[in-house]
């Protein structure tokens, strides 16, 4: 199968069917909810889920922006302005064909004209160990990006000031991002780096293979989660589903944190060429 | 639970409060950002609006592509603050009803209660649920907005909580 059709595959299922651990997560809240309009949410987020399996209806109507990180294997075959032209291919045609809306605007400040076609993709390479590429998407929505945000933090500050500033972010955000939310947090680097960390970790599939930092994720759920804004911003227990933290080497004068808001819909796709791509069958 | 037709009678509007699970049935009209700039604008210069605000109330959704069997695609709320500044005035001049997602600004808030009108908020994120609901779909005005035009509804059972009542009691 060409690439840009493998793309457009996993794209045209992401937009309607969660990641099973992003389901899962959402009928276990469900279950143990104890406010009554929290669960009221959660029944209705449930329903939402079964009408868009079973139907070519998305689960939500902002299909979001796309956004990728290519994770390039240092020995993979790679022809790259081929492997990005697929990508792009596979999204427009998803787009087309899996009911997206379009969303997208050319410029961001003047005129605001729709591009039509949900392009461009925000596409980041990385270069890591082995001899595959992997695509990874986001359908980023943007009532829940919208609340997303970046801290510079002391370098004397610590475990309980990070926590305080994702308390803080989450907090302005109270019912906006449609809760119940997932939270990828990006500390370290430059104010930049740590904003796309807070994205590499959204995409993250199983856990934290640092113990400090898997630890810390639990801390800001829990933290998160006592601060009854709840299911739909209507109060409860279950405000936020998942934390997910990437970290990397800072500046001894600084701290970057950065927290991207994903809202109860954490949509996402991953497509993996093995052995690399260079547009050779 | 309680049961809201639209266009409401007085009676059935007064008895829905704040905290209450809500369903509406009957014709509801869909606006968003340019749709409420658009009204606002007309409201300010004298003109005639393209729908009565009497009697009806307005939902914040921009749809996702029609998809066969329904009357449109994915139909779940917008984010209601952004409609805010616009809100007082369409309340002022006869509208009741709003179903959006998210909190209001203490303006919108106290002209609810001035005008006995209602916030009801629809679950964020459930544009396939909702659009299961909606058994009919037509552009009334604006159709250059594309997927924020000026829309009517007929729904059906579409589930809400009220947010804000029209005795001034507000969901906290």
């Amino acid at each position: 199968m060409k690439l840009s059709k493998s793309i457009e595959n996993a794209l045209s299922s992401a937009v309607r069917v969660l990641p099973e651990e992003v389901e899962k997560a959402i009928r276990k809240a469900d279950k143990c909810e104890t406010s009554r309009l929290g669960r009221v949410v959660l029944d209705n987020i449930v329903k939402n889920i079964d009408v868009s399996k079973e139907t070519l209806l998305p689960l939500c109507q902002d299909t979001g922006m796309f956004w990728a990180l290519v994770s390039i294997g240092k020995s993979a075959r790679l022809n790259l302005a081929l492997l990005e032209s697929e990508i792009i291919a596979g999204c427009r045609a998803a787009s087309k064909n899996a009911f997206y809306r379009k969303s997208v605007v050319k410029d961001p400040l003047f005129d605001r004209e729709n591009t039509n076609t949900n392009l461009p993709v925000i596409i980041n390479y990385e270069l890591v160990e082995g001899s595959d590429i992997s695509i990874k998407l986001l359908l980023k929505g943007f009532g829940s990006e919208n609340c997303s945000s970046v801290r510079m933090l002391n370098p004397t500050q610590g475990e309980d000031d990070v926590i305080a500033a994702v308390c803080d972010i989450v907090s302005k955000a109270g019912g906006k991002p449609c809760p119940p939310i997932f939270l990828g947090v990006g500390i370290g680097g430059t104010m930049d780096k740590a904003a796309l960390l807070s994205k590499k970790a959204l995409l993250r599939s199983g856990s934290n293979s640092d113990k400090r930092y898997r630890e810390l994720e639990e801390k800001i759920k829990d933290a998160v989660n006592r601060l009854n804004i709840g299911p739909g911003g209507l109060g409860g227990d279950n405000t936020c589903l998942g934390v997910a933290i990437e970290s990397f080497p800072t500046h001894i004068a600084g701290l970057p944190v950065a927290v991207t808001v994903n809202c109860h819909a954490e949509r996402r796709a991953e497509v993996v060429v093995l052995g690399g791509y260079d547009g050779q069958a | 639970m309680v049961r809201l037709n639209l266009p409401y009678s007085e009676d059935e509007l007064l008895r829905v409060k704040a905290g209450d699970e809500v369903f509406i049935y009957g014709t509801l009209y869909v606006g968003r950002d340019q749709v409420h700039k658009r009204l606002y604008e007309a409201i300010a210069k004298g003109e005639k609006l393209p729908i009565e605000l009497n009697g009806n109330g307005i939902y914040y959704m921009g749809p996702s592509p029609k998809v066969d069997g329904f009357a449109l695609g994915a139909a779940g709320p917008t984010t209601s603050a952004r409609m805010d500044p616009f809100s007082p005035t369409l309340l002022k001049h006869g509208l009741r009803v709003m179903v959006g997602k998210g909190p209001r600004s203490s303006e919108v808030l106290a002209a609810i209660k001035e005008y006995k009108g209602l916030y009801l908020q629809a679950f964020g994120g459930c544009g396939a649920l909702y659009s299961s609901c909606i058994k009919k779909s037509e552009v009334v005005s604006y159709p250059e907005l594309g997927p924020e035009a000026l829309l009517r509804l007929e729904v059906e059972a579409m589930p809400c909580v009220c947010i804000a009542d029209s005795n001034g009691n507000v969901l906290s």
